[in-house]
């Protein structure tokens, strides 16, 4: 059973975290890494890692034989476990932890969120020179167990943990948006299911779908409840839908663009199919798998990492099962704009080491971390998802290549539609797209999904969609997510904040006045000296 | 040397004032937990619940559509969460209950929300997985007034059609019988698990089965609503497979019943 404030909470602290650690520069001790010559087992450490997993307990049970297995190479380290449901909430702790210098020593996490930890001083690790340590780094031979090198880290996903330059994170697993289709649905209303959806057939399949009987039910289910259309991230659907039509969203560099005419656009399109009853999302309805298993409703876009929810024969179901209805499932590429160029956004978590006054401490977290990149925890914990691994290392390996094979041999382990949902990201690895990664990114994406929100609820209330409401939702939407307070190089600690206030002006004052007292003191004790000096030369 | 010093000193104490008062801006914030157990003793009965001018009765918010603007006068009962200026609360008048998701307000009216206030509430009735709740709430204010509500015994309406009648309502259960919740690592039963199938830790959303008349029920320890230092989470970390219990909580829906339990004791 999934919870659903946990997530909500998650969505709502990412603002409460951003903007606020520029004020804790200065208070820490300075905590320059150097990576030491040796790695010294005579002495113990224990660290901390905030892992996250997708309420599955076979992700967890991975995360304590990687610890156990690594701890047995490592017997100086003992590693703490402590898990989490949702991004979310480790970021709101990170930030928490921040503040009082406690911060774990690993933590998976986005890179959205590390661009915010990075404005405090000396928090995460840079991994430039970690990663090509010719004794610690990746593939290094000073290693205990069989690290991927640097180049087996898939390029495009490493690149992903790149901020300003410097890599900040490894990236731990990779995950794409998929659709998961009612097939039986689809052909029942008259329809062929083509290879790559278009967002002109989801939505007329979506509307034909909408066709009620006299009595009130749906045509198409005979039940009460049909939503044809559920999407599960509707900041995810913004961001893909600006992608695929080349519209602005953000710069490299922070320059917010989202709110620009074709999101209008896509903004009247998606009220126009909310108003007909085609589409609805996972905050205001509920978790897209559990309608699609109720054969109530025919496309489901959620996370690859979902696919263990969908369909019929899903491992896990979180409606009853008299409930659950008996269909064909396909899992497709999100809809596209130009199917001849499909764009799908690459996601999935993250990795980074957080830095200590012991540099062997932060070595010991490097180690783990770097762990996790194993063949042997990359293909357990891939497995447990449609995941795929970041490794060409592990990718290529005899045992994945087998475990693909396997599609369909059972609902578990080699479940169809999951195993469909990681090859649909590793044949399309190329058509995968991350946005810009800056402070105040986190937030951007959050008012991406908003404006869906706030239009799928507003037609739901009867309430006019145009030119009027769209201009004050971009400014309700901005200043909700503190967009405002982001400037083009995204540095939102350096914000303008306006005139200085009448107390701040009267304290510099007296700063300058006692600088100045000082300063003329000083001189006057120079000359002083010196005409000593003089006189008695 | 000693002015310089002193005036050194000085400089650095004006300078560091700023940084310190920043540094100890936390807004870490901890949910409270305070549900109607707690606070029976400052019970008192409303007499009356007369509906102020253009507010909904019960029966009125229940025939209300969804998506509809509704407004309300009902009571706290239990605080589930507060964070970024919002509330998540359980409330209740004499005739039924009202989940009430997300309300803004501050801090401050967070603490005077204690169970029994009587709130005035204006937003839209919404469905989510089955639960009907009034989100996006556009006002609320306190009125005068004080109502806690005695729990509804419905341990007989389990499994049938009526209990949705009484959802969200603060019920009790009587002499269910705890059931293995699922297996540990070495394939023992376990009376509870930390989220639903186990993949949580201490602190996160506690999942137990009872038995009542040959069928099973999963019930939950809601971890905003009752964390880990609470009474009943820790009951319910001791439970054992065959205990006798008596519980009360309020009747969450999730795709069907889903019941937050707030209070588990020996069955009498």
């Amino acid at each position: 059973m999934k919870s659903r404030w946990k997530k909500y909470l998650a969505a709502g602290l990412v603002l409460s975290g951003m903007l606020s650690l520029t004020g804790c520069h200065g208070a820490k001790e300075e905590k320059n890494f150097v990576i030491p010559d040796t790695f010294d087992t005579a002495k113990n450490h224990e660290i901390t890692f905030w892992a996250k997993n997708d309420t599955n307990k076979t992700q967890t049970d991975i995360y304590k034989k990687a610890i156990a297995d690594f701890e047995a190479m490592y017997p100086n380290i003992t590693v703490n476990l402590k898990l989490y449901t949702d991004y979310g909430k480790i970021y709101n702790d990170v930030i928490t932890n921040i503040a009082t210098d406690t911060t774990p020593n690993v933590c998976i996490t986005y890179p959205d969120h590390i661009a915010t930890y990075l404005t405090g001083k000396d928090t995460v690790v840079p991994l430039d020179e970690l990663l090509t340590d010719e004794n610690y780094g990746l593939g290094g031979s000073s290693l205990a167990f069989d690290s991927p090198a640097k180049e087996e880290i898939i390029p495009q996903f490493l690149s992903e943990c790149s901020i300003d330059g410097h890599y900040y994170a490894l990236p731990f697993m990779r995950s794409t948006e998929a659709c998961y289709v009612n097939k039986t649905y689809v052909e029942k209303l008259g329809y062929t299911l083509p290879d790559t959806l278009t967002w002109d057939f989801i939505w007329e399949v979506s509307e034909a779908a909408t066709k009620k009987n006299a009595d009130g039910t749906y045509a198409l289910n005979g039940q009460d409840v049909m939503i044809p259309f559920i999407d599960k991230s509707t900041d995810n659907m913004m961001i893909e839908m600006l992608a695929q039509k080349g519209a602005p969203y953000s710069s490299a560099d922070g320059e917010i663009g989202l709110f620009n005419d074709t999101t209008k656009e896509l903004l009247f399109q998606i009220a126009e199919h909310t108003e007909s009853g085609a589409f609805s999302t996972f905050k205001i309805s509920g978790y897209p798998a559990n309608f699609l298993n109720a054969g109530q409703c025919v496309f489901a876009i959620d996370s690859t990492a979902g696919a263990t929810w969908m369909g019929s024969n899903a491992p896990l179901v979180d409606i009853s099962s008299d409930s659950l209805q008996d269909f064909e499932t396909e899992v497709r590429m999100i809809p596209q704009f130009d199917p001849e160029h499909p764009k799908m956004i690459s996601q999935g978590p993250s990795v980074c080491v957080f830095n200590k006054k012991d540099p062997q401490e932060v070595l010991a977290s490097w180690l783990f971390a770097q762990y996790l990149l194993s063949d042997e925890v990359q293909i357990a914990y891939s497995e447990t998802e449609g995941y795929v691994p970041v490794t060409s290392k592990a990718q290529d390996s005899e045992e994945y290549q087998e475990y693909l094979s396997r599609e369909g041999e059972d609902n578990n382990t080699y479940y169809s539609v999951k195993l469909q949902a990681s090859k649909l990201l590793l044949d399309h690895a190329e058509d995968t797209f991350v946005t810009a990664v800056f402070n105040g990114s986190a937030s951007l994406r959050d008012a991406a999904g908003q404006l869906i929100e706030n239009v799928t609820k507003s037609v739901r209330r009867k309430k006019e969609i145009d030119d009027a409401f769209i201009e004050k939702l971009y400014s309700d939407v901005t200043s909700l997510c503190h967009l405002d307070q982001i400037q083009a190089d995204g540095s939102s600690g350096k914000k303008e904040l306006g005139p200085l206030p009448k107390t701040s002006v009267v304290l510099l004052t007296v700063l300058g006045v006692i600088w100045g007292v000082i300063l003329l003191y000083l001189l006057a004790e120079l000359v002083k000296k010196r005409k000593y000096q003089k006189e008695n030369h | 040397m000693k002015k310089r010093l002193v005036l050194m000193m000085a400089l650095s104490m004006a300078l560091a004032v700023p940084g310190c008062a920043m540094a100890e801006e936390s807004t870490e914030t901890a949910a409270e937990t305070e549900t109607v157990s707690e606070a029976a003793e400052s019970e008192t009965e409303a007499e009356t619940d007369v509906k102020g001018e253009g507010v909904m009765t019960h029966d009125e918010y229940l025939a209300a559509e969804t998506d509809a603007e509704v407004v309300v006068e009902t009571y706290v009962q239990a605080k589930q969460s507060w964070w970024e200026d919002k509330a998540t609360l359980y409330t209740q008048d004499k005739d039924g209950a009202y989940f009430i998701y997300n309300m803004p307000c501050t801090e401050e009216q967070y603490k005077e929300l204690v169970p029994g206030t009587k709130i005035k509430v204006t937003g839209y009735k919404a469905e989510w997985s089955g639960e009907i709740e009034i989100s996006d709430v556009e006002s609320f204010e306190v009125e005068e007034g004080s109502y806690i509500a005695k729990p509804l015994d419905v341990t007989e309406l389990l499994g049938k059609d009526e209990l949705i009648d009484h959802q969200n309502e603060f019920v009790s259960f009587k002499d269910m019988t705890v059931e293995a919740a699922g297996q540990d690592a070495d394939g023992n039963d376990v009376p509870f698990l930390y989220n639903y199938d186990g993949s949580g830790s201490q602190g996160d959303d506690l999942y137990f089965n009872v038995s009542s008349n040959g069928e099973t029920y999963t019930f939950t320890v809601e971890s905003y609503l009752c964390d880990k230092d609470s009474d009943v989470y820790k009951a319910v970390e001791a439970l054992q497979i065959g205990d006798k219990i008596d519980m009360e909580g309020f009747l969450y829906w999730y795709e069907g019943v889903n019941p937050h339990i707030t209070s588990v004791t020996a069955a009498e």
